[in-house]
């Protein structure tokens, strides 16, 4: 358990250490968001009525935006070679190092959305909504996206795969989570369904990801 | 502890490297693997630390840990040296040395061994090749394990570091290591056998 946690450590330290990638994914983040009422006009009821749409796509952008050089930098550098020979099993590998992307990335946004829905003018009462629901989504789409960053490892300039390969997969995501934030602001019931179903889909990618982003690590170091 | 090939094949594109190879390697031994470029010898290392499925044959060990795999108890130090830019030498150091279970006394030791000393707050970033190589090899001496893996260790280091790698090897087969290296270079590991790959690993 301890190799686990000082993985996840040196992770977090080299992420902090560069800066890169997680500025990276909360400027670019911040820039769709701002962008977009520039270009559909000032009238803040639409707006309003779009921001948990635009809020979601813009997450999920950025974070695929990172997730690209989750396995890259260790294959690059040697590292991977030796975390494959270390005492963790490749699956621990990939948990801990998917932990380690939502720390880094998954929690930056869920801080930033909320800010950004400001300038949306996302109703007040919907707030509370996206925080949660955005806590309870990032975890799996940091894991579920282990697995298409473990496929693309070796993919020169694999970015753009891997969003063919991983926007699909979170389609069920986005959509239980754009609807979780719209049952608030409409005031109607669906709130809990939806966020029990992110909760699932979370716990789920938790679970059966790392097997298959370690599956997927073991092809590629052949 | 024995290191055990047996009838070992391994087909890379198409192409097959070696085929039928079979060599012990026992307590206190050092096996150099020598032969021209493209003969296997990286190949059969990553064999080995079990990163690569043989075409053919096993790899096992015995008298080693039974619940852990031949990789788990091998330090495996490729051409890459697995060092993060970002953290300074004595960082990178510490993360192996945790990461694989090594005592943290470990790490002042590996080093001094590797002349990194005076190097150890220092960024990788900024480290010249032959010290990222000092780095990488300083690996095999944070954590203790039985079999230590080297494909091709003494690029770039320079003659003064080649002794200080030839005394880490010495030290390790002394007390009863197996070491397996490659190489183009004659190393100068005290007993060392010589398998040669390439046209000859037939006969070998």
């Amino acid at each position: 358990m301890t190799s686990f946690w000082q993985l996840v450590c040196r992770d977090l330290r080299v992420a902090w250490t560069e800066g890169g990638t997680v500025g990276v994914a909360l400027g670019f983040y911040l820039v769709v968001v701002t962008l977009l009422p520039l270009g559909i006009g000032p009238d803040l009821n639409l707006l309003a009525r779009i921001a948990p749409g635009v809020l979601w796509v813009a997450l999920l952008l950025a974070a695929l935006l990172s997730l690209g050089r989750m396995f890259e930098t260790d294959l690059e550098d040697g590292s991977l070679e030796v975390l494959a020979t270390g005492p963790l099993p490749l699956e621990a590998v990939a948990a801990a190092k998917s932990l380690a992307h939502w720390l880094t990335t998954g929690v930056p946004l869920t801080v930033l959305a909320p800010l950004l829905g400001l300038l949306l003018d996302l109703p007040p009462e919907a707030y509370g909504v996206l925080i949660v629901s955005a806590l309870a989504s990032t975890p799996g789409i940091s894991c579920l996206g282990a697995v298409g960053a473990a496929l693309t490892v070796r993919t020169r300039r694999g970015g753009l795969l891997l969003a063919l390969l991983m926007l699909p997969l979170y389609v069920p995501t986005l959509i239980f989570a754009i609807e979780s934030v719209r049952s608030a602001t409409m005031g109607s019931e669906a709130f809990l369904p939806s966020f029990l179903i992110l909760c699932a889909i979370s716990l789920a990618s938790l679970v059966l990801a790392p097997l298959a982003a370690a599956a997927a690590l073991r092809f590629q170091l052949q | 502890m024995k290191l055990i090939a047996d009838d070992l094949a391994s087909i890379r594109g198409g192409r097959t490297l070696f085929s039928g190879l079979s060599f012990t390697v026992g307590e206190g031994e050092a096996l150099l693997l020598t032969g021209p470029n493209g003969a296997g010898k990286t190949t059969l290392i990553r064999t080995i630390a079990g990163l690569l499925g043989p075409a053919a044959g096993s790899v096992r060990l015995e008298g080693g840990g039974a619940d852990r795999s031949v990789g788990e108890q091998c330090h495996y130090v490729g051409h890459l040296n697995a060092i993060k830019s970002a953290l300074t030498v004595e960082e990178n150091a510490a993360f192996w040395c945790r990461f694989l279970g090594g005592e943290a006394e470990r790490i002042a030791t590996a080093l001094a061994a590797f002349g990194l000393d005076a190097l150890r707050d220092i960024p990788a970033a900024y480290l010249s090749a032959g010290q990222k190589r000092r780095l990488g090899l300083a690996r095999v001496l944070v954590a203790e394990r039985p079999i230590w893996l080297l494909d091709e260790p003494t690029v770039s280091l320079d003659e003064a570091a080649q002794a200080v790698l030839a005394r880490a090897v010495d030290a390790h087969t002394g007390h009863g290591g197996l070491v397996v290296a490659a190489t183009h270079m004659p190393l100068a590991f005290a007993g060392a056998r010589e398998l040669r790959l390439g046209r000859a690993a037939a006969a070998a």
